[in-house]
């Protein structure tokens, strides 16, 4: 090896470090760092009088505030476990459709499945809240062929926000699923025919257990931000069924209680971990970057 | 004799294999088509509210069909706060387009061209990277204003920058990568061997091979950043960007023009989208 060769191969060694450096930099101290202080922010003890806060090293608020806004908690847990299950129902035969009969227009499907990303979050909400309302689309004419009684309404209700959950976050759970759909190896479903599978044989143990890891990736990618979202709720649900990302934005941004902001958005955090990990533990870490 | 035994073993699973055909035929694509119907639906509301005419004499959208009109287009400018969220939103998106799309391309190279020994820590950036996507964003939000309190960072365009990057870079990452993985590095090898230097191997063959993905995962930052809410409103300070207008907006009275910025911005999106569409499959 000569000497101009051994430095174009040293300069190469370092090529991966040096590439990754900006962009690891950034996540580093904008992403990284702001978790850390977050934690920290759990482990004082702020005083509620001048909102001045000192590090006591013990989880003062964690216990207080995850007991006082325990309802949240469960209301968040449940909506957002009933929109991912209505996401995953809704999709999993539209996924399927265009993963095995989609043909050429796989492609148009997808943007199809993506429609809704083109139009801005908020505006995706303020629509439903328009569509939902009491002179809205949906209940006037429903109410005009006298098939639902004129005192109904959905504005307001929980059923508002998970009908809202489930259609902003549809394409999270479809997409996955068919991402793991679509890598299904033909072949394998053409032998357990040949093998005399008949269809619903061939779908329970077949495709079915393929799909197990992009059904559980598209659970969390619907699941979590769900979890934690609360456009939906203030803008569809009103005063009532609060959601913890209501209580999260507004202990920071009107109450500015940091201490108790910063200890549910802790909890928030632990439960998506223990769902990634998980899913790392029953699946393998490996195949979960497969359905980003 | 033996032939003819053959296709008649062949011919039963054969059987067996069209039977799913009146499903794929019928059945799913009407499903199909209905939740495809049930995606678009809100937007054809948005479409045809923008058109709608407002009686009352405040200017905010009402629940009730008031008539055509094309005031709302004719004068789309004409709340100035909306108007200056909405250009607000479109320098974000540009310069945190351009950073996310440089810094999140150069991670995907290194993640996929150098593994084990020749890049320590490889498998901790993928970990982050899944975790920053995966990550509730109000906790990102909630957690980037701990650190600009902290350490009294003023909030404005500079924060929005700061964080849309950050939220931005691992999709570029992940888009960028899943073009480079499929990429011959004797393509590079072979640069390399008759002179080139790095940067004149990047330049000249590893960035137009790749650069459908990278433009791809522009894309995908500029609809992320330009669509944020969440993190934004954490970041924001007195600056709103165009999302955060409009929430705060929405909470009094929304002005119809939100309905025809909306209209146009999906307009342009879907154009592109489809454009793209034909484009690249021309080039096959």
């Amino acid at each position: 090896m000569n000497l101009p060769d051994r430095r174009r191969s040293r300069a190469r060694g370092l090529a991966p470090y040096l590439l990754s450096l900006p962009a690891g930099t950034w996540l580093l101290v904008l992403f990284i760092v702001p978790l850390f202080i977050m934690l920290s922010i759990t482990l004082k003890t702020c005083s509620p009088a001048s909102g001045a806060c000192v590090m006591t090293w013990q989880w003062g608020e964690l216990p207080h505030v995850v007991n006082q806004y325990r309802a949240q908690f469960v209301t968040s847990l449940v909506f957002a476990a009933l929109a991912t299950v209505i996401d995953l129902v809704i999709s999993f035969p539209i996924a399927y459709w265009i993963a095995f009969y989609g043909g050429r227009r796989k492609n148009f499907f997808l943007i199809m499945l993506l429609v809704p990303f083109f139009v801005s979050f908020i505006i995706r909400t303020l629509v439903w809240e328009f569509i939902l309302s009491n002179n809205g689309v949906v209940l006037t004419f429903l109410k005009g062929h006298h098939l639902m009684p004129s005192s109904f309404h959905v504005l307001g209700t929980g059923l508002a926000v998970v009908a809202g959950l489930a259609y902003n976050y549809l394409p999270f759970t479809a997409l996955p699923l068919y991402v793991a759909l679509e890598r299904i190896d033909r072949r394998v479903l053409n032998a357990a025919y040949d093998l005399y599978a008949n269809r619903r044989v061939a779908f329970m143990r077949v495709i079915l257990p393929l799909t197990i890891p992009g059904i559980f990736a598209a659970f969390l990618l619907t699941f979590i931000p769900a979890f934690g979202d609360y456009v939906n709720q203030e803008i569809l649900g009103g005063t009532a069924n609060t959601m913890i990302g209501t209580v999260i934005q507004n202990l920071f941004l009107i109450d500015s209680d940091y201490a108790g902001g910063a200890s549910l958005s802790a909890v928030l955090l632990a439960v998506s971990l223990v769902g990634i990990w998980l899913y790392a533990k029953l699946l393998g870490s490996r195949t979960i970057q497969d359905y980003l | 004799m033996s032939a003819q035994v053959t296709t008649s073993v062949a011919t039963e699973p054969e059987r067996l294999r069209r039977r799913p055909r009146h499903l794929g035929r019928f059945v799913l694509p009407t499903y199909s088509w209905l939740v495809i119907a049930y995606l678009v639906f809100p937007i054809v509301v948005m479409i045809v509210y923008s058109f709608n005419r407002v009686t009352s004499g405040l200017q905010l959208v009402s629940f009730a069909w008031n008539g055509f009109t094309f005031q709302w287009y004719r004068e789309w400018s004409n709340i100035p706060g909306l108007t200056s969220a909405f250009w607000l939103s479109i320098r974000l998106a540009l310069v945190s387009t351009v950073i996310a799309t440089v810094l999140g391309t150069m991670l995907a190279i290194a993640l996929v061209r150098y593994r084990g020994k020749r890049f320590r820590g490889r498998t901790g950036f993928e970990q982050i990277l899944f975790l920053n996507i995966a990550a509730p964003e109000i906790v990102m939000g909630a957690s980037l204003l701990g650190l600009f309190v902290t350490f009294n960072v003023t909030r404005g365009f500079f924060t929005l920058v700061l964080a849309h990057v950050m939220f931005s870079i691992a999709y570029v990452t992940v888009t960028v990568r899943a073009r480079l993985s499929g990429f011959d590095v004797a393509l590079d090898e072979a640069a390399y061997d008759l002179g080139a230097t790095p940067w004149g191997t990047f330049r000249l063959v590893t960035l137009p091979l790749i650069l459908p993905g990278v433009l791809a995962g522009a894309l995908m930052a500029f609809a992320l950043s330009i669509d944020d809410f969440v993190t934004s409103n954490f970041v924001s300070g007195t600056s709103a960007p165009f999302p955060v207008w409009v929430y705060g907006a929405s909470r009094v009275g929304t002005p119809p023009q939100v309905f025809v910025f909306g209209t146009v911005i999906f307009t342009l999106g879907i154009v592109f989208a489809l454009s793209s569409l034909v484009v690249s499959k021309k080039k096959v």
